[in-house]
C-alpha cells in the first residue's frame, strides 16, 4: 500500500514516465545497470557467443585470427580418441569424489548436529576450502611424496610399502580425488549442516517417543527430508569435479612431471582443452571440446532441476 | 501425511512425560557420545595437519627431511626457509637451510604485490558494481527487468573454460596481456553470484525508510547510498570477504594472462616455481616456507572474520 502511494506521488511529481514506469524507468536504473552491463555483455555474452563461433575456425593465438572451417573441429573431436579418454578419466574423478564427499560430510554433518553447534569447529571445518586449490596441491604433493612424504611413513607404521600416489598411472585419479575431497569435506558438510537445521526436532522427538532407533530416524525422517540439500550438493559436487583443473596442473606439473601424468593418466578434459588452446596453439579445437564441456555441464545442471522438482522436501 | 499433522501428533504424544534428551536417544548414550566425538576429532586434526605440516617443514633444513629424519617438530631447526622467501637471507643462510645452489626461485614479495593488487582491485569493483545492479534489480522499475536479471543469472551456468579462450583473445586485441588491467577485468565489473547474492538481502529491506526519503525528494543515488548500503554492511562485508578469497585463489586466468613473472600472482608463481624444481631432491623446505606464507593472509582474514564465512554458508549453497 505504501509503495503505492509513494509511487504514485513520486510519478505525480514526474509525469514524463506514466506510471507503468514506477520510480523513473530505465533513466534512473540506466547508471545503476551500466557498469555490471558492461562487464556483463563484454566478459559473459559477447564471449559466449564468440566461443561458440571460434569453435568453427582454425583461430591462432600467435596471429590472434582465424578463419571459417566449419564443422571441422567437431567432425575431429568426434574421432579423438584422446577427447572421450579424458573425459573417462573425469568421469572417474568425479565418481570417486561423490562418493567419499558425500558419505564423508553427511558423516560430519550428522555428527554436529549432535554434539556441538561451535563456531570454531565449523571454522576449522571449512578452513581447507578457503586455501588456494594450488597450494592445497603442494601441500598434499609434499606429503604423500613417495620417498619422504608423512603419509607413506604413517602407512609404514603398519607395515605397508611406500605408495607411489602420483607416480602410478592407476593411483594418480584416487590421489587427487582424494586432496579435493580433504579441501572440500567440511564445506560440503556446512552446507548439509545448515539443511539440518530445517527439519523440525519434534518429528525426531515424536520418533523417539514411538520407539524409533537411532538407524531408523536417519533412515525415516533425516534422509527424504534432506534430500533437496542432498540434490544441491551432488551437482555441486559434480559440476564442480567435472571442471577440475589447478589441483591436476600443480600437483603432477612439477618436480620434473609433465601436467596430466604419468602418461597422460590424470589428463583431465579441462587440461586437454588448456593444452590444444596453449600448447598446441588450436584455440578453435580447444572451442569446439569446451563446447562439448558445457553441454555436459548444462545436462547435469537441467537434470538437477528435475531432481530438486522431485525431491522436494516432503515439508515444502 | 501432512507436516501439521506430524507436528500435532508429536505434540500430543509428547506432552504426557517430559521429553527424552538427545543422547539418552543413542542406544548406548556415553559409548556412542564418545564413538562420535572421537571421529570428530579425528576429522578435526585430518583438516589441520597439513598446515601445521608445513610449517614444520619450512621451519626444517632439507639435509634433514633428506636424511629421512621424521618427527613432528621441526628436524635441523632453522628460520633461514622463510628468509629464502622474502629474500633476505644471505648466501650462507641458503647454503645451510638448502643444502645446495639455489635452482629455481620467484619474487615472493612482487608476487604478493601482485595478488594484492588483484584481489583488493576485483573485490571493490565487483562488490560496488553488483551492489548497484543489484539495487536496480531490487528496487527500480523498468522494462524488461526481469528477463536481464534472468539472463544475468544464466550467466552462472556458464563455466570459466568457455569464456577463457574468447577473453583471451580480446585481452590480446585491447593489448592487455602481462598488465593488471587484463587480471582485472573479466572480474571487475560483476559476477552473477554476486548480484543474485546482494539482490536477496534488498529483497529483504523495509521499504517504509527509502519511500520516506524518496517522497522528501532524495534521488535513488541518495538513497542507495544513504540507506541501502548502510542498513547492508553485514552482506557487503560478507560479499567482499569471499569475493576476495576467491580472487587470490583464481589461478587458470592469471596463468595464461600472465606469462610475464613480474605479473604473476602468488597462486600462478607457485605453481611455476614446482615445474622449475627437479624431481629429485626439490626444495621442501622452501617449498612449504612459500606455500604457507601464500596462505597466510587468507587464514588471517579468516581469523578476523570467520564467523561472516561460515554464517554465509549454506545461505543459497553456491558460495
Amino acid at each position: 500500500m505504501i509503495q503505492t502511494a509513494a509511487s504514485s506521488q513520486v510519478s505525480r511529481r514526474r509525469p514524463l514516465f506514466g506510471s507503468s514506469n514506477l520510480h523513473g524507468g530505465w533513466r534512473s536504473a540506466f547508471w545503476f545497470l551500466l557498469p555490471a552491463l558492461v562487464g556483463f555483455v563484454a566478459f559473459y555474452l559477447y564471449p559466449a557467443l564468440r566461443g561458440v563461433y571460434i569453435s568453427f575456425t582454425d583461430w591462432n593465438l600467435i596471429a590472434n585470427r582465424g578463419s571459417w572451417v566449419g564443422a571441422d573441429n567437431y567432425d575431429r573431436l568426434l574421432n579423438d580418441r584422446q577427447v572421450w579418454e579424458s573425459l573417462k578419466i573425469t568421469f572417474k574423478y568425479t565418481v570417486i569424489n561423490i562418493v567419499t564427499q558425500t558419505i564423508l560430510a553427511v558423516a560430519i554433518a550428522v555428527l554436529m548436529d549432535r554434539l556441538t553447534k561451535s563456531v570454531t569447529i565449523r571454522g576449522i571445518l571449512l578452513l581447507p576450502w578457503l586455501i588456494p586449490n594450488v597450494i592445497v596441491a603442494l601441500l598434499w604433493v609434499w606429503m604423500l611424496d613417495g620417498n619422504l612424504g608423512i603419509v607413506n611413513e604413517f602407512l609404514g607404521l603398519f607395515g605397508m610399502d611406500p605408495v607411489r600416489f602420483f607416480t602410478d598411472t592407476g593411483k594418480v585419479i584416487p590421489s587427487l580425488a582424494g586432496i579435493n575431497t580433504w579441501r572440500h569435506m567440511g564445506y560440503t558438510a556446512l552446507l548439509i549442516f545448515a539443511g539440518l537445521q530445517t527439519i523440525p526436532r519434534s518429528l525426531y522427538e515424536a520418533a523417539a517417543v514411538d520407539g524409533a532407533s537411532e538407524r531408523q530416524m536417519f533412515r525415516d525422517i533425516t534422509i527424504p527430508l534432506l534430500r533437496p540439500i542432498l540434490a544441491l550438493v551432488l551437482v555441486i559436487t559434480i559440476v564442480g569435479s567435472l571442471q577440475v583443473f589447478d589441483t591436476v596442473f600443480v600437483a603432477t606439473g612439477g618436480f620434473g612431471g609433465q601436467p596430466g601424468g604419468p602418461a597422460n593418466a590424470s589428463r583431465v578434459i579441462y587440461l586437454y582443452i588448456y593444452q590444444n588452446a596453449f600448447d598446441f596453439n588450436q584455440l578453435g579445437y580447444a572451442a569446439a571440446i569446451s563446447v562439448l564441456l558445457v553441454a555436459i555441464l548444462l545436462t547435469v545442471t537441467f537434470l538437477q532441476l528435475k531432481l530438486l522438482r522431485a525431491g522436494e522436501s516432503d515439508l515444502a | 501425511m501432512s507436516t501439521p499433522a506430524v507436528e500435532d501428533v508429536a505434540a500430543d504424544v509428547a506432552r504426557p512425560q517430559p521429553l527424552a534428551q538427545p543422547s539418552a536417544r543413542l542406544g548406548k548414550p556415553r559409548i556412542g557420545r564418545a564413538a562420535a566425538w572421537a571421529f570428530m576429532v579425528a576429522i578435526l586434526i585430518v583438516s589441520v595437519f597439513p598446515f601445521w605440516w608445513a610449517l614444520r617443514t619450512g621451519l626444517s633444513t632439507n639435509g634433514e627431511l633428506f636424511a629421512g629424519e621424521q618427527s613432528l617438530l621441526p628436524v635441523g631447526y632453522t628460520d633461514n626457509n622463510f628468509e629464502r622467501v622474502l629474500g633476505t637471507a644471505s648466501d650462507e643462510e641458503i647454503l645451510e637451510s638448502l643444502g645446495r645452489q639455489n635452482t629455481g626461485s620467484f619474487d615472493f614479495l612482487q608476487s604478493l604485490q601482485v595478488s594484492v593488487i588483484v584481489s583488493t582491485a576485483v573485490t571493490v569493483g565487483q562488490v560496488a558494481f553488483s551492489a548497484m545492479a543489484a539495487y536496480a534489480f531490487a528496487r527500480l522499475r523498468f522494462r524488461g527487468r526481469d528477463q536481464l536479471f534472468f539472463l544475468f543469472l544464466s550467466g552462472l551456468m556458464i563455466p570459466p573454460i568457455f569464456t577463457l579462450i574468447p577473453n583471451l583473445v580480446l585481452v590480446k586485441n585491447l593489448g592487455w596481456l602481462n598488465s593488471y588491467p587484463g587480471i582485472i577485468a573479466p572480474f571487475f565489473f560483476m559476477t552473477p553470484f554476486a548480484v543474485f547474492f546482494l539482490r536477496q538481502f534488498f529483497l529483504g529491506i523495509s521499504r517504509e525508510v527509502e519511500e520516506a526519503a524518496l517522497l522528501d525528494g532524495a534521488g535513488h543515488f541518495r538513497t542507495f547510498f544513504g540507506i541501502i548500503v548502510p542498513v547492508s554492511a553485514a552482506p557487503l562485508a560478507t560479499l567482499s570477504i569471499l569475493t576476495y578469497i576467491t580472487s587470490w585463489n583464481e589461478f587458470l586466468w592469471p596463468l595464461v594472462v600472465a606469462r610475464d613473472p613480474a605479473r604473476q600472482p602468488l597462486t600462478v608463481a607457485l605453481g611455476q616455481f614446482t615445474a622449475q624444481q627437479p624431481g629429485t631432491s626439490p626444495d621442501w623446505s622452501g617449498l612449504m616456507a612459500g606455500t604457507l606464507l601464500a596462505a597466510l593472509p587468507i587464514i588471517v582474514i579468516f581469523l578476523a572474520f570467520g564467523r561472516k564465512v561460515v554464517d554465509s554458508i549454506g545461505f543459497s549453497g553456491i558460495k
